[in-house]
């Protein structure tokens, strides 16, 4: 164990990095697309909610190993056919692609939290006179937060595993760095202990950061 | 007298559904006016009209002066005027009672935070709350929820207050704080229109009760006239099935 670690920590501390920046980008990114097309949705702008719908359902209908593909070697053809010299990396196509998803699943997360505050609370915010966008900012959106957090940790997590998949499109992140490091050594079984370890760390401390928030936030309820 | 309120020919309709069917009435600045009649007539549409919570599908309806019915008014100007208070209190459930109450001033820019921390503490005196300033609503019988929302809508300093069956989710022995606490605001000289299952509270503080069945004002009167001596058969037939029980 200790041997393959010496071995290939360094290969491995590079697919660290990329992994980590990958997921937190894409889950930045993700939270932003999310909570714009939730607000298209829940706001039932004319046009543009059907867009959000059908970006939702896009991504939730078709493997991300797929959208991957799509996007690193299909999107960027069509594109050269305009603009003969253009190229993305395998960084950038990965975020975008991990960005999409996250921002469709977290679009649901966040709009089902929102319908989660009763309307009786809306009512009585506009009853005092406060906007609809206010009412949104001040009222639901912070309640609705806070009921979503473990479906959002949740959702990180899933973010966090699917960088693996990237792999397919070149990423070189953890498993991509391990599968080059096996290709030498042949020590499947030691290599992939230290990448599942390494995926279980940061998920953990997922989990224990969402079980700190929640506690934080349930001031105001019971137990 | 000035006309708080003034309603013409007032209809609305849920899909097919008339819900009601063309309802005049005038409030004047300072009257008691309690809203009765059987579940299902349109009391709480009635009022939610009042304050465009339901648009309205017909007729004018005017309060302080503003014409509400109008698709171009600033909706969100007038209602800083008109509190109401709901059956189910609607508290924030993620602010204490304090800041329930320091909630609009503050986001409506109508006070500064310590002035309206100031203004909420009196409030929560008046209403006998002030040791519960600090609490969550989870933390609060009903009883106390609704004498919360009924000084939050106090904090915007309405001239006119609506109230949707205030007492109705209430456990019998809260009923009497919460009417208590109406019916001072009521002395004071609030204009004030009441949904309300609580006879004994009309009789004693309504200026004026209506009677409403199908979506139209069917009878009002005073409480003496409309408790003691009830002219129409509706009237007659809704005050003995609740009187009895
Ligand atoms: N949002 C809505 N959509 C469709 N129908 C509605 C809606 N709100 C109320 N109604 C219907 O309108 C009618 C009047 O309802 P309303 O709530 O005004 O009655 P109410 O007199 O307040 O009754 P209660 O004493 O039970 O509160 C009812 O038949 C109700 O089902
Ligand atoms: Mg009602």
């Amino acid at each position: 164990m200790i041997e393959t670690f010496n071995e290939a920590h360094s290969l491995l501390l590079q697919g660290i990095q990329v992994t980590v920046k990958a997921a937190l980008l894409s889950i930045v990114i993700g939270i932003f697309v999310g909570l714009v097309s939730c607000l298209i949705t829940v706001a039932r702008i004319p046009v543009l909610k059907w867009l959000a719908a059908a970006y939702v359902w896009v991504v939730r209908g078709t493997p991300m190993l797929v959208q991957a593909l799509f996007i690193y070697f299909g999107c960027p053809d069509v594109i050269r056919t305009v603009l003969p010299s253009f190229t993305v990396t395998p960084f950038i196509a990965g975020v975008i692609t991990l960005s999409l998803n996250a921002g469709a699943y977290l679009s649901e997360i966040f709009r089902s939290g929102i319908q989660a505050v009763n309307t009786g609370q809306i009512e009585a915010s506009r009853s005092l006179g406060l906007s609809a966008f206010t009412t949104m900012r001040k009222v639901v959106l912070p309640q609705a937060f806070k009921i979503t957090v473990p479906s959002l940790v949740n959702q990180f997590i899933i973010t966090v595993k699917d960088t693996s998949i990237l792999t397919v499109i070149g990423l070189k992140e953890i498993v991509n760095m391990a599968r080059q490091h096996v290709s030498i050594k042949y020590d499947y079984f030691e290599t992939f202990i230290w990448v599942g370890a390494f995926y279980l760390v940061v998920i953990s401390a997922l989990m224990v950061l969402s079980k700190f928030v929640e506690k934080k936030l349930n001031y105001d309820k019971k137990g | 007298m000035t006309k708080k309120v003034k309603v013409s020919g007032l209809r609305k309709s849920f899909g097919k559904l008339e819900v009601l069917r063309g309802i005049d009435l005038e409030i004047d600045e300072g009257e008691v006016v309690c809203l009765i009649g059987p579940s299902g007539s349109g009391k709480s549409t009635f009022l939610r009209c009042l304050n465009r919570l339901e648009e309205s599908t017909g007729g004018t309806i005017e309060v302080d002066g503003f014409e509400i019915s109008d698709k171009k008014q600033n909706i969100n100007k007038v209602r800083e005027n008109i509190g109401m208070v709901f059956q189910q209190f609607n508290l924030f459930t993620n602010k204490t009672a304090k800041a329930n109450l320091m909630f609009a001033p503050v986001q409506l820019k109508k006070m500064k935070r310590a002035q309206a921390e100031k203004r909420a503490m009196q409030l929560l005196i008046r209403v006998g709350l002030e040791d519960k300033a600090n609490s969550y609503p989870h933390q609060l019988s009903g009883g106390q929820q609704q004498r919360v929302a009924i000084a939050r809508a106090l904090a915007m300093n309405p001239d006119i207050m609506l109230f949707d069956e205030p007492t109705s989710a209430l456990d019998p022995e809260m009923v009497g704080e919460v009417l208590q606490v109406m019916k001072e605001l009521a002395m004071d000289g609030m204009t004030m229109v009441v949904v309300t299952h609580e006879m004994g509270f009309a009789r004693d503080v309504a200026d004026r009760v209506l009677f409403m069945s199908d979506g139209l004002l069917v009878e009002q009167g005073t409480p003496d006239e409309i408790f003691s001596a009830p002219k129409e058969q509706r009237t007659k037939d809704f005050l003995s099935s609740v009187l009895k029980v």
